[in-house]
């Protein structure tokens, strides 16, 4: 049993209205006071125990965020966000590690209940051990809040020399790899979320796979948002070495809050010589309610820079929550013969706000692209596609092709496909498709008169135009997509 | 057993069917034919639930439940199926799928159990060897990129597979080669039964040849003017519509 198959049942559970995942917990919270400056910064980096080059690092960003300004070019539009208003650290107050369930704070615990997680695997979350012998094939890394209180199954990814850990402890534990890597896909002053990021990330995921080795199970994340008014800055850094491969599955909810909650994570990939990387995402945080009061801004910076020849980078995103989604998964083609792919499924019901897309940029030699974006917005909504395909001019013979399909639910909402393509060499080629449909009555009363429900026909006809996406994640993570999609356009017709 | 009682019913208002009374009893095969634009496939709309075809008076029951009440999946549970005159395409929706999810929806509806994957090839299979249709047609989506008379072929088969109780077949003979209007034709035929009713829209006499009606009705300007046993058809096919049409106004 995994966590990821058991969130199906916490899916389903949304089917009977409304977003239930819509919780807080109250768990006695280590807080920093509200705002943002170079005191706050220093407390953050001590809480942590983290070296002198970190704080450096953190100061750096911080001075180059202060220059910058927030990014206006996107369509999305909120309010203006108070950066002094927020907490900035958060952490669940320290206890000795847990020898059984009956230790653990019950809060914690009924939130995992809340989750739909079993058992076996709140006690893993939790930080109780493992009975001998029992294998999982997921390991999750749940960051609650702004710190990892637990890591699972290191042992048996040891065993193969992965390292797969929160980030602050790959800080302390494994120095010498976060300060070749970090930033260095996505420097410090890179925009101004990553920048902000870099200032304050509390905590995140490392992973490092070592040559030739293939990550013997798919590695998740649950990320929540727990404490009231705390900005979430999760920082992930995933690093494969000549030959190596990982799948690595990130998935999200967030409890129900009136305030809007700000959330700018960055996650850095290296992908060295043959090596692969996957990264799947289901975000499914709160969208706010049907006015799109109180739902979730997620202004995410993802980059992953294939370094090696013939390495390989695939995104693959099922976005259906947050109020606001600003994120642009990008690969940087360096390797000659290198690959990205950037599959991607944005779902905006309601006032939703998306604008989202992938960059491509090739340098290398043969370095080939596929980009297959479906868009589908109801309600209110609106939905945009932002693609950048860039070439320079040593990539001889690079191929990008790129599909954008919009799926309009209603006539109130809004699809917008932004492409931008940039050549630089003449052997490139490069080609782009986009169609812009709706769900004709004619399709639903087929599916209906065929004994379907109204609700079951849309979701039947979205994740058929879903499907070249889905069919790229992996399996548990296909199955709960599927449902999710489904859930989070009910209501939306007729 | 199918009772139409003086129904009226419009397109978004306006006015197509204009009092149409029509028993098919139980195990019987009704044939309706007329011109172009007359209301058939109004009724066949109509009669399972589309939305926008609203009846403004009369009646349509199935077995005494009254159907212009009902949701459309609520009347293919009850065993109401539409073969349409112009299937649709679902892009990305497998065939295999579709079905079983279809078949499964209205078997919940009944109260009755699922049907498995394994079972639900093994019938799938041996409906589509019935049709003459290629197993790889289960993979492919529904009806993108069929040809014409594949999709009616499609249709047949869904047919075949949901096991309706009143089957209305809106010109599934349009735009079949001759071997597939026979093999539609004893696909249509295998169905029925004392427990079968059919109502075969159409233009043509020649599928009346394979499927032999019970009864025979002549639909004009939104209202029945003419009925009889199957030489009625023999009859229009010698004479056309105009004659007849001409008498009843
Ligand atoms: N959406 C619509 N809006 C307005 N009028 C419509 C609409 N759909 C059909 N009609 C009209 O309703 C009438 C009946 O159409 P219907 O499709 O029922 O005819 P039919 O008997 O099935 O014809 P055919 O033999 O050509 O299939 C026609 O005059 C048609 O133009
Ligand atoms: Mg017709």
């Amino acid at each position: 049993m995994t966590a990821v198959a058991e969130t199906l049942d916490a899916v389903q559970s949304v089917t009977d209205g409304g977003y239930k995942w819509g919780f807080s917990t109250d768990i006695e919270m280590d807080m920093a006071p509200k705002g943002l400056n170079e005191d706050i910064i220093r407390l953050i980096s001590s809480r942590k125990n983290e070296p002198e080059w970190l704080l450096a690092w953190r100061l750096k960003a911080y001075a180059a965020w202060l220059k910058m300004e927030e990014p206006n070019w996107a369509m999305v539009h909120h309010a203006p966000i108070d950066y002094q208003d927020l907490h900035y650290y958060a952490a669940p107050k320290k206890k000795p590690g847990p020898k059984s369930l009956d230790e653990v704070d019950p809060a914690l615990l009924a939130m995992y209940e809340k989750l739909g997680i079993p058992l076996k695997e709140r006690a893993i979350l939790a930080g109780v051990e493992l009975p001998e012998g029992e294998l999982p094939q997921v390991a999750i890394d749940a960051v609650f809040d702004s710190v990892s209180v637990a890591t699972t199954f290191r042992s048996t990814l040891a065993k193969s020399g992965v390292i797969f850990c929160p980030i602050s402890e790959a800080v302390l534990e494994h120095p010498e790899l976060v300060q070749k890597y970090l930033g260095s896909v996505i420097p410090a002053g890179d925009n101004y979320f990553a920048a902000l990021n870099s200032a304050v990330f509390t905590d995140g995921s490392f992973v490092f796979i070592p040559k030739g080795v293939r990550c013997p199970m798919e590695l998740s994340t649950y990320f929540r948002i727990n404490a009231r008014n705390t900005g979430q800055f999760e920082r992930t850094l995933i690093i494969v070495e000549d030959g190596g491969s990982v799948s690595y599955l990130e998935g999200c909810t967030a409890p129900m809050r009136d305030e809007n909650q700000l959330h700018a994570a960055v996650v850095e990939l290296v992908a060295m010589d043959d090596a692969t990387i996957k990264y799947s995402t289901v975000q499914n945080w709160y969208p706010g309610d049907a006015e799109g009061k109180g739902g979730v801004y997620n202004f995410v910076t993802k980059r992953g820079a294939c370094r090696g020849a013939r390495s390989k980078i695939s995104w693959t995103q099922v976005e259906t929550g947050s109020a606001i989604t600003w994120k642009y998964p990008s690969c940087i083609l360096q390797g000659d013969d290198s690959v990205g792919e950037f599959y991607s499924v944005a779902v905006t019901t309601n006032m939703q706000q998306a604008d989202t897309g992938t960059k491509m940029i090739h340098i290398g030699r043969n370095t080939r692209s596929t980009i297959i974006a479906k868009g589908i917005s109801a309600g209110r909504s609106n939905n945009t596609y932002r693609g950048l395909v860039k070439v320079l001019p040593k990539a001889d013979g690079a191929r990008n092709f790129t599909q954008c399909d919009s799926l309009l639910i209603g006539d109130q909402c809004g699809a917008h496909t932004v492409p931008y393509i940039e050549s630089r060499n003449r052997t490139a080629k490069l080609e782009h498709e986009a169609t812009t449909s709706k769900i004709s009555d004619d399709q639903l009363f087929y599916c209906r008169s065929r004994g379907l429900s109204q609700e079951d026909a849309v979701g039947m006809i979205v994740n058929g135009f879903c499907r070249d996406v889905l069919k790229e994640l992996p399996m548990e993570f296909a199955v709960e997509a599927q449902k999710l999609l489904a859930v989070s356009l009910e209501g939306s017709v007729g | 057993m199918l009772e139409i009682k003086n129904l009226h019913a419009g397109i978004n208002d306006k006015p197509i069917l204009n009092g149409i009374d029509l028993v098919v009893p139980t195990g019987e095969v009704h044939a309706i034919m007329g011109p172009n634009g007359s209301g058939k496939s109004t009724l066949s709309y109509v009669l399972s639930g589309r939305d926008g075809y609203a009846a403004t008076e009369g009646s349509a029951t199935f077995d005494g439940h009254d159907l212009l009440e009902m949701a459309p999946e609520a009347r293919a549970a009850l065993g109401v199926f539409l073969a349409f005159q112009y299937p649709v395409e679902l892009p990305g929706v497998g065939n295999a799928n579709f079905l079983r999810t279809a078949l499964n929806a209205q078997r919940r509806a009944r109260g009755e159990a699922e049907v498995d994957a394994p079972s639900f090839f093994k019938l799938a299979r041996a409906a589509m060897k019935a049709l003459s249709m290629p197993d790889d047609m289960l993979k492919r989506n529904v009806n993108v990129g069929f040809s014409g008379g594949e999709k009616k072929r499609n249709e047949v088969l869904q047919m075949a597979i949901l096991k309706p109780r009143l089957a209305i077949l809106d010109e599934t003979d349009s735009g079949l080669d001759i071997d597939a209007l026979k093999i539609v034709a004893d696909g249509v035929n295998d169905q029925r039964g004392p427990e079968f009713s059919a109502v075969i829209i159409t233009h043509y006499q020649r599928l009346l040849d394979y499927i032999v009606p019970d009864r025979v009705h002549v639909l004009s300007a939104g209202r029945i003017i003419r009925s009889g046993g199957p030489e009625l058809a023999k009859e229009l096919e010698a004479n056309g519509y105009a004659g007849m049409v001409a008498e009843a106004a």
